[in-house]
């Protein structure tokens, strides 16, 4: 189920039946980071990897790899709410406007 | 196994995906992302959410958030819709008809209206008959979905829609409902109140006790809305810290009737502490409305003794003795 076999213009006959979605997770293929206004800026040198901004970001726009560290934003979903920015005690977040 | 919270980032997998369309900075995804963490990883998950934000927001034809099982139901029936799926199951289960080395679990989530209010009888209806479910509800203090309107849950004094602050009346007249007091009335095996904060350990570790307790649970999380809490969107984790420093939110479980509190501030703070970052509570800080920060106060305080109180009264001593 993607956005190119399903989109607004599908005619009702054409839709699973009782609207069922197949595909678990796959809110995925829609990215919200367009909603942003305000962008997070890492800054790795200042970061100490304590972790307090891992669980906080509400669309999971913070990538934990399996070596326990976390990297760069991901933008695609990242809406720009800057929790994360007044989570961290190092200020390694930075909040940017956008397009600036 | 302690808890170590960059371990379970790193290793457990997200049961609740990015691409859903909750408000920026809102306080219900990292939550209920974290509620999902704490189940095993082998174990499958069936949940279904009161119509509220999280449904409406996380469930948009053709997407979904949730890489587990997903029940689109009412407002009112959640629990309901949850204590049929739990029961079929049981039943598919003794009949051979689903293989018995595999463990599904069962989660309703609604948001205060949708469990204070709306949902509150088929809430009560399942826990009554034991089904083995967590329900959890995301109390945000509002009906923030459709603009904000009062529920049971909104704080005493809140200007929301439908209490609107003014010269008639100072917001919300009545003073907020206490569900998970009404949960422990059931004598449920296990009931908790909790929220995300610093590195959500209390929240997983909650959840994971009542994910993995046999028989009814209720977990009672604290949700800020940006939106109708009217604080700046990146406030989230302070709003949440001030909730529970100022006792308006105390963290506690319920485990067999006996209390434990499981966070208690070194200091207490003030409540006006809690209030002032929330255009909600404006009103209460212009010149002659003094009394109702101490109403407020004292409501929270009357509260918190009486939790001390029940901790002290249950606490394994006199559990022994009884």
């Amino acid at each position: 189920m993607t956005e190119d076999n399903y989109n607004k213009n599908t005619p009702w006959q054409d839709l699973t039946p009782g609207g069922d979605i197949y595909t678990a997770g796959n809110a995925m293929e829609f990215k919200t980071g367009d909603w942003r206004s305000v962008r997070p800026v890492f800054l790795s040198e200042k970061c100490k990897q304590c972790g307090l901004c891992f669980p906080v970001c509400p669309d999971n726009a913070i990538p934990v790899g399996k070596d326990q560290k976390r990297t760069d934003f991901n933008y695609d979903y990242c809406k720009g709410c800057g929790v994360c920015a007044k989570t961290c005690p190092f200020g390694a977040i930075e909040m940017k406007e956008e397009g600036v | 196994m302690p808890y170590n919270l960059k371990e379970i980032i790193a290793e457990k997998p997200v049961r609740f995906t990015a691409g859903h369309r909750m408000c920026a900075g809102c306080g219900c995804p990292p939550a209920m992302r974290m509620i999902l963490r704490a189940l095993h990883p082998e174990d499958h998950a069936v949940v279904s959410v009161a119509t509220g934000c999280m449904e409406v927001s996380t469930f948009i034809y053709p997407y979904t958030s949730w890489t587990d099982s997903f029940i689109h139901t009412a407002f009112e029936c959640s629990a309901a819709t949850m204590s049929g799926v739990e029961a079929a199951y049981q039943s598919m289960k003794k009949q051979g008809k689903l293989p018995q080395d595999k463990n599904t679990k069962f989660l309703a989530f609604g948001g205060d209206g949708g469990t204070y209010d709306i949902g509150l009888q088929s809430l009560s209806g399942a826990m009554e008959r034991g089904h083995d479910m967590v329900y959890v509800c995301y109390d945000n203090g509002a009906y923030m979905n459709t603009g904000i309107q009062r529920s049971s849950a909104t704080p005493h004094f809140a200007d929301t829609t439908t209490s609107p602050a003014g010269k008639v009346i100072p917001g919300k007249m009545q003073p907020r409902k206490d569900l998970t007091e009404i949960l422990e009335a059931h004598h449920l095996p296990y009931v908790a109140q909790t929220i995300g904060v610093n590195n959500f350990k209390d929240l997983y570790e909650k959840a994971e006790k009542a994910i993995y307790t046999e028989g009814p649970t209720f977990l009672n999380v604290l949700a800020p809305c940006p939106r109708g809490w009217g604080y700046p969107t990146d406030m989230l984790m302070q709003i949440n810290k001030l909730a529970i420093d100022t006792c308006y939110w105390p963290l506690y479980e319920i485990e067999n009737g006996v209390y434990k509190i499981t966070y208690k501030p070194a200091k207490k703070l003030p409540i006006e502490e809690f209030l002032k970052p929330q255009k909600r509570f404006k009103h209460l800080f212009q010149p002659g409305n003094e009394w109702m920060i101490e109403a407020f106060q004292k409501e929270v305080d009357d509260r918190w003794e009486k939790l001390l109180q029940l901790e002290k009264a249950t606490s394994e001593p006199n559990a022994e003795a009884k």
